[in-house]
C-alpha cells in the first residue's frame, strides 16, 4: 500500500559553481542525489552537521534556490520546472520556517501585517477585515495571545520566541501541506523551545500538516519527528523510524552521533564515538564512501578496498523494516551495539 | 488606516520635525529653509515683480536703495527687491523640480540594479559611472545651449545629470537589505519580485532617499545658479542665478552696486546652506551610526 506523499524527491542535485582561485570550473556538490519521501502528516527529521547540505536542501525544496538535477513533488506536483506565476501560486502548497526569526521578519512590519501578506498574495479572503479575522487566528493558534494586542505591535518590539510564533502564524495560515522548518529553534532561548515544539505540534494534529525538520541536534530529531534521515556530505547515509534509528544505528556516522546525545548516566561516557576531522568541502567529495577519511569503523576494519573505490548506496536492511543504510559493512556495526 | 506610534520604526513628519528641531545643525537648517520658503512662496504674491516695469530714464538706472526701491534699482530700472523675491521662487521650483527627476531616475536605477544584481546590475551601474564621471558642469553648458533657454530644459538637462550619486548609495543599501532573510521568507510566501521591492525595499530605503533628496536639492539650486549666472537661464523667468548674470553683464560689480549683486549672492548662499544642514542633520536622525542620538 502506498501512502499519500506530501513531499518526494528524486535524485536531488544542488551544485554550485565555485570561481575562487583555486580554478575556474570547480563545482560544490552541496546535496549530491537525495531521495526522500514525507508521507501526509508526517514528521521528517533531516539531520546533519553544518556544511552537509541540509539547508541547501531546504532551500532547494522551497525553489529559493534552482536545484541543478532531481524532481521535487510536492502534493503530487513537480515544483522543480515551474517559473514565475505557476511557482508563485504553488507556493501556497509548502511554507517555511526560517532558522533565525530575528532575520526572518520585516522590522517594519506590524505583526498583523506580516501574518496578513500571504493573504494578500494570493488573493484569499475577500476583504481587509476577513483577512485580519484569519490573520487574528493564526496568531491564536501559534500561542500569541492577545491576539488582537500583539498584531498591533511591530515584529521588532516581540521578543525571539514571539517572533518564532508569529512566522509560524504565518506559514500556516495559508493551509499548506508541507512546512519546511529550517532549525526552527536554534536561535532561540531553550526555554522557549519546548513552547515553539509544542505548537509545531499541535498544529500537525489539528491541521494535519507534514513537516520536514531540519536540525542538527539528534536528540530534538528524535523529540519531535516520526522518521529521521541522516545527511552527510549532501547524501543520506542512514534513514529510519525515530526510535529504531536513535536504538539500533547502523551507519558508522550515525552511531557516532548517537554516542554522543546527553544521557543522565555518567556510565555512558565511555562508549563515546568521537569523530577526528572536519566535515570535508563539498567541492572535493572524497572517492568510494564520502564518509570514508572520518570512519572509525573503516579503521577498525583495516582500511577495506571497498569504501575506498565504491560509493555505497542506501539500502534497505534485511531484518530492519524500512531502515535503510548506506554503508558496505553496517552489519559489523549491529554486533557491537 | 492604522494608528502610527512614536516608538515604533515607522516614524511620521512631525517625529522627524522634532528631531531636526533638537539637532542644532537641523535647528539652524529650518530656519534658513523657512525663511527662503517665506520669501518664495509669499513675498511674489504681495510684491510682484513686473519685468516690463522699466525705468522712465536714465536717472532711474542702477540707483542705490531708497523709499521708493528698497533695495535699489537694476540696469533697466526695475525694483531689485521685488526681483529677489521672484527670484527665491524660480531658484526653489527649479532645485526641487530637477530633484523630483534625479531622486526618481537615482533611487528607481539604484533599487533595480541593487535587487536584481547579475548583469542588469551590470549593465546599470556602468551607465551610472558614466555620468558619475563626466564632468557634469561642461556637459550641461553644452546641453543648455542645445537646448535653448528655457525652464523646462534647465530642469530637465540638472535632473538627468545629478542621479548618479543617488542610484550609488540606495543601490548599496538596496543590496545589503537583499540579504536580509525576510526577502526568501517573502519569496516563499509566493510574493513576485515587484511586491517584494514595494513592501520589503522601498520602505526601507526610504529614509535614505529622503535624506539624499534634501542634499541633492542643494546641488540642483547650485547648478542652476551656475548655469543661469554664465546666461544659460530662463531670460524670462528671472532666477537669482539670473540676476548674477544680468548684475555681471551690466557693469554693476564694477561700479559697486552692491544692492544689485549682494542680495542674490547671500540668497544662494542661505539656500543652499539650509538644504545642505538639514540633510546632513535628516542623515544623522536616519543613520545612528553617523553619531546621532538615537
Amino acid at each position: 500500500m502506498s501512502k499519500k506523499l506530501a513531499l518526494s524527491i528524486e535524485d536531488l542535485h544542488v551544485t554550485y559553481q565555485l570561481n575562487g582561485a583555486s580554478g575556474k570550473n570547480k563545482v560544490a556538490r552541496a546535496v549530491d542525489g537525495v531521495d526522500l519521501q514525507v508521507a501526509v502528516g508526517e514528521t521528517l527529521a533531516l539531520v546533519g552537521e553544518s556544511g552537509s547540505g541540509k539547508t541547501s536542501m531546504a532551500n532547494a525544496i522551497m525553489r529559493l534556490i534552482d536545484p541543478s538535477a532531481g524532481k521535487i513533488v510536492i502534493d503530487g506536483v513537480d515544483v522543480v520546472p515551474l517559473q514565475g506565476k505557476g511557482l508563485r501560486s504553488m507556493r501556497r502548497n509548502f511554507q517555511m520556517i526560517f532558522q533565525d526569526p530575528f532575520e526572518s521578519l520585516d522590522p517594519r512590519q506590524r505583526v498583523i501585517e506580516a501574518v496578513m501578506e500571504p493573504l494578500e498574495i494570493h488573493g484569499i479572503g475577500g476583504s481587509e477585515s476577513e483577512r485580519r479575522e484569519m490573520a487574528l487566528a493564526a496568531l491564536a493558534q501559534a500561542g500569541l495571545r492577545p491576539a488582537a494586542e500583539i498584531g498591533e505591535r511591530f515584529t521588532h518590539q516581540l521578543s525571539g520566541g514571539q517572533r518564532q510564533r508569529v512566522a509560524i502564524a504565518s506559514a500556516i495560515i495559508l493551509k499548506p501541506a508541507l512546512i519546511i522548518a529550517d532549525e526552527p529553534v536554534s536561535m532561540l532561548d531553550v526555554s522557549l523551545r519546548a513552547g515553539i515544539l509544542r505548537v509545531m505540534a499541535d498544529l500537525r494534529d489539528q491541521l494535519g500538516v507534514s513537516y520536514l525538520f531540519i536540525t542538527h541536534d539528534l536528540s530534538l530529531a528524535w523529540m519531535f519527528a516520526d522518521r529521521i534521515a541522516v545527511i552527510y556530505l549532501g547524501r543520506i547515509v542512514e534513514e529510519a523510524s525515530a526510535v529504531d534509528l536513535i536504538a539500533n544505528p547502523m551507519h558508522p556516522y550515525t552511531k557516532a552521533l548517537v554516542s554522543v546525545i546527553p544521557v543522565p548516566e555518567v556510565t555512558a561516557l565511555e562508549d563515546r564515538i568521537i569523530l577526528t576531522g572536519e566535515i570535508p568541502s563539498p567541492a572535493s567529495i572524497p572517492s568510494g564512501c564520502r564518509f570514508h577519511p572520518r570512519c572509525p569503523l573503516f579503521r577498525e576494519l583495516g582500511e577495506p578496498e571497498q569504501c575506498l573505490t565504491q560509493d555505497p548506496v542506501l539500502q534497505i536492511q534485511s531484518n530492519a523494516e524500512s531502515h535503510h543504510v548506506a554503508c558496505f559493512f553496517s552489519e559489523h556495526n549491529k554486533g557491537n551495539q | 488606516m492604522m494608528k502610527r506610534d512614536r516608538t515604533s520604526a515607522n516614524h511620521g513628519f512631525w517625529y522627524f520635525m522634532g528631531k531636526l528641531w533638537a539637532d542644532r545643525m537641523g535647528r539652524w537648517g529650518l530656519i534658513a529653509l523657512a525663511i527662503t520658503t517665506f520669501i518664495a512662496v509669499i513675498c511674489p504674491i504681495f510684491f510682484p515683480f513686473d519685468p516690463s516695469k522699466v525705468g522712465a530714464d536714465a536717472a532711474s538706472i542702477l540707483t542705490g536703495p531708497s523709499k521708493t526701491h528698497l533695495l535699489g534699482s537694476d540696469e533697466l530700472g526695475r525694483d531689485v527687491l521685488r526681483q529677489f523675491f521672484t527670484g527665491a521662487r524660480i531658484s526653489l521650483f527649479v532645485g526641487i523640480m530637477a530633484t523630483v527627476i534625479s531622486t526618481i531616475v537615482g533611487s528607481g536605477l539604484g533599487i533595480f540594479a541593487g535587487y536584481y544584481m547579475g548583469r542588469l546590475d551590470g549593465i546599470l551601474m556602468r551607465i551610472t559611472d558614466f555620468f558619475l564621471v563626466v564632468p557634469a558642469l561642461p556637459l550641461m553648458i553644452a546641453l543648455g545651449a542645445i537646448f535653448g533657454q528655457n525652464i523646462t530644459v534647465i530642469i530637465m538637462v540638472i535632473g538627468f545629470l545629478s542621479w548618479p550619486r543617488t542610484a550609488r548609495i540606495v543601490r548599496s543599501q538596496t543590496l545589503s537589505l537583499r540579504q536580509r532573510q525576510f526577502v526568501p521568507r517573502a519569496k516563499s510566501l509566493g510574493s513576485s519580485n515587484l511586491r517584494i521591492i514595494r513592501t520589503h525595499i522601498v520602505p526601507h530605503v526610504m529614509p535614505l532617499i529622503v535624506a539624499n533628496t534634501i542634499l541633492v536639492v542643494a546641488g540642483c539650486i547650485l547648478s542652476e545658479a551656475t548655469l543661469s549666472f554664465i546666461g544659460l537661464g530662463d531670460p524670462d523667468r528671472i532666477s537669482w542665478g539670473t540676476m548674477l548674470h544680468f548684475s555681471f553683464v551690466s557693469g554693476a560689480i564694477g561700479r559697486g552696486a552692491w544692492w544689485y549683486f549682494l542680495p542674490p549672492g547671500f540668497g544662494i548662499l542661505f539656500i543652499v546652506l539650509g538644504f545642505t544642514l538639514v540633510g546632513h542633520s535628516f542623515e544623522k536622525i536616519t543613520n545612528p551610526r553617523l553619531g546621532g542620538s538615537e
